[in-house]
């Protein structure tokens, strides 16, 4: 599934869609960047509850296909415009990680 | 291919801004038409590098190097210098300071994830002097 069905889906807010056709083939959730720059599978969602501008660059090097912001997190404007900028999908949930990534789970396979 | 050479400044003292150098590193190599998974790799191994270098030094340079077979990525700064490397290499070791814990760094993941991503690593590091991380990626054929 692409980034943007996933999204339609499950129903997740899109704080920024730069490529929604984008493949996404897994999870990870995480939120100590070093751990999720060595752990995040390339083409995943990566589930985080940190939402500084740092988030945008880890999620550009690691190559994820999207982060997504859980709990009800929202970016802070750093983070918004560093995801423009790098052109990181940058999606968002009320739901917590757990409850998501179950979601997402059922929703690939 | 002739080598390609670039070279990135890597500015101190800004942690929330860190990223540049490795953003502009790997849009050069994704022209250049590289494998992806041979972007990622190079990209995670200069950014964390590069973390590094604003959390423990003021900053330094990379030098990259971008052949048919292979990408050498030179990472020179001159900072404090690593006491104990076999200690910083292993996951979870980390002296990093409160701020940069509470921006999700200082995990310890860093010289261990340049290891895990890059085919060969080498750290040349004096007292006082500063640091050399030295890491190559080889591109298939």
């Amino acid at each position: 599934m692409t980034v943007g069905e996933v999204r339609e889906a499950l129903g997740w807010k899109a704080f920024h869609t730069a490529d929604p056709d984008r493949r996404v083939t897994g999870g990870y959730a995480g939120d100590l960047l070093s751990w999720v720059m060595g752990r995040a599978g390339q083409d995943c969602a990566w589930f985080t509850i940190m939402s500084n501008q740092n988030v945008a660059a880890v999620a550009l090097m690691a190559d994820v296909a999207c982060v997504v912001l859980t709990e009800g997190v929202e970016p802070d404007g750093d983070l918004l415009r560093r995801a423009e900028e790098k052109e990181v999908n940058l999606l968002g949930t009320g739901e917590d990680t757990y409850t998501a990534a179950c979601r997402l789970h059922r929703c690939l396979t | 291919m002739e080598t390609i050479k670039l070279v990135y400044p890597v500015e101190g003292g800004d942690l929330i801004e860190a990223g540049e150098a490795s953003s502009k590193m790997k849009l050069t190599l994704k022209k250049l038409g590289l494998p992806q998974d041979i972007i990622r790799r190079a990209s995670i191994c200069m950014y964390e590098g590069e973390i590094n270098m604003v959390i423990h030094a003021d900053g330094g340079e990379a030098q990259v190097e971008v052949d048919t077979d292979q990408i050498i990525i030179r990472m020179r700064d001159t900072g404090p210098g690593i006491p104990d490397v076999a200690q910083a290499m292993q996951e979870g070791f980390s002296t990093a300071g409160q701020t940069a814990r509470e921006l999700g760094f200082g995990a310890g993941m860093g010289l261990p994830n340049i290891k895990r991503y890059s085919d060969e690593m080498k750290i040349e590091t004096e007292l006082g002097k500063g640091t050399t991380v030295t890491v190559r990626i080889k591109i298939p054929q």
